[in-house]
């Protein structure tokens, strides 16, 4: 009896709900870490291929930074988001997601939230590095800084809707890219202009504003289209 | 409780089943026969919600699942063909978050009781991938044990891979969340170890 007694579970909040979730996928990275390494490399190394490709020039170098620091981030940024539900849809934990006891838009959320904190993230935290190949100079490092991290949560937000729409879809790792970096224009553009605006002194917190406004946009909207696109790809 | 009105689904242009009416009160098994292909899964899907019915309605306690979203969700356990777990993950994990999605708050203690119940003493921490098929299906049937409150359970082929040990122990759990007046509905070829519960209700496609 006493067997039977213990088996019985509670009620579950929310909030725990979306913890739950994202716990088990940053444990996920953490247990093949060689992907989320693999991520965080092809990005250094793209990254370094420029001055390779286009002369040691400190001149040049300093000013293509900006915007070949962030092109890698977005091409980098790419290479995780293919399978952020295509794993799920195999082994059929998408179809237990979709019959949760929590919203949907919030469980999807919890794994945009683990996608960032897996590549967005560990990109902002290795960029200070790729700032000094670039001999970037202090004030337009930090602001490169402060652009990526404002900049990276809005490409896991918006990669979400790209990879849910091709869940089940075959060369889905093509198709992502081709889906999503069209859209992630305005986020380069504003990103890498910031920095390039604190290089000559001008001020940066129109650009910033622009940034944080479009992760305020997109931290309400993709989530829902995130999920009803889940929900046609299950059907 | 559970009531199915003039269900049609229709598939790639094919329909797979046309005006099927049925209804399950509470503590009644609901089982689905019939051929490969010919909408056993896909009845079960609407049954959830997963798929909307081309025509007709799934009622759950007189309203559509859609309707009651989350709070229909919570009165659900749906089992699938694969079995939902992560490769890279533990079996103890694994149960821990499926039972967390479903709305259940579990402890250490009880999925590893829960597991012990399933025949899978001294595996808990193995990962997933390591356990064979039938292990498999059982970590995913360990949820059963623990959802003893959740009154509707839908059931895919759950005998797939078990052998007659986890058989016998999955149809004691069936019987017993029917004697707790809940709802069963399942697909399966096993003829045999059903046979003696009482209170089916047989649908064939």
């Amino acid at each position: 009896m006493s067997a039977i007694a213990s088996t019985r579970a509670g009620p579950v909040s929310v909030l725990a709900c979306m913890r739950g979730l994202l716990l088990r996928d940053l444990r996920l990275a953490l247990r093949r870490r060689a992907d989320t390494l693999s991520a965080l490399f092809f990005f250094v190394l793209v990254a370094s291929l420029f001055p390779l490709g286009v002369g040691p020039e400190p001149g040049l170098l300093r000013s293509m930074a900006p915007g070949v620091v962030w092109v890698a981030a977005l091409l980098a940024a790419m290479l995780s988001l293919g399978r952020m539900f295509a794993d799920d849809y195999q082994d059929g934990t998408l179809e237990q997601m979709l019959l949760a006891a929590c919203p949907l838009p919030l469980l999807v959320l919890a794994k945009i939230a683990a996608h960032w904190l897996c590549s967005g993230l560990l990109l902002v935290l290795v960029s200070p590095l790729l700032a000094v190949q670039f001999d970037l100079g202090w004030p337009a490092t930090g602001v490169l800084i402060l652009a990526l991290l404002l900049g990276t949560p809005l490409l896991s937000l918006i990669g979400a809707v790209g990879a849910a729409l091709t869940v089940g879809v075959r060369g889905a790792a093509v198709l992502v890219p081709l889906l999503v970096l069209p859209l992630c224009i305005p986020v380069l553009i504003f990103g890498a202009a910031a920095v390039e605006a604190s290089r000559g002194g001008l001020g940066v917190s129109g650009h910033f504003s622009l940034l944080g406004a479009f992760l305020l946009l997109a931290l309400v909207g993709a989530p829902w289209a995130t999920a009803a696109a889940l929900r046609i790809a299950v059907e | 409780m559970l009531e199915l009105r003039a269900l049609t689904c229709e598939r790639g242009g094919r329909v797979l089943f046309a005006q099927l009416n049925c209804r399950a009160i509470e503590g009644q098994l609901l089982r689905v026969q019939g051929a490969n292909g010919a909408g056993k899964t896909s009845l079960l899907r609407m049954v959830c919600g997963l798929l909307l019915p081309t025509q007709g309605q799934v009622l759950w306690r007189g309203q559509t699942p859609a309707k009651q979203a989350e709070e229909f969700n919570r009165q659900l356990v749906y089992l699938g063909h694969a079995a939902a777990l992560k490769d890279d993950l533990s079996a103890q994990e694994n149960l821990h978050v499926a039972c967390l999605l479903g709305g259940l708050a579990v402890t250490p203690g009880q999925t590893r009781l829960a597991l012990q119940q399933a025949g899978l003493a001294g595996r808990e921490r193995m990962p997933a991938r390591q356990l064979s098929q039938g292990q498999r299906r059982r970590v995913a049937l360990a949820r059963l044990v623990l959802a003893t409150d959740v009154p509707l359970w839908v059931l895919d082929e759950p005998f797939n891979a078990l052998d007659s040990i986890a058989t016998g122990w999955l149809c004691g759990l069936i019987a017993a969340q029917l004697a707790r007046r809940g709802v069963v509905v399942l697909t399966s070829h096993q003829a045999l170890a059903l046979d003696a519960l009482p209170g089916q209700v047989a649908v064939a496609l």
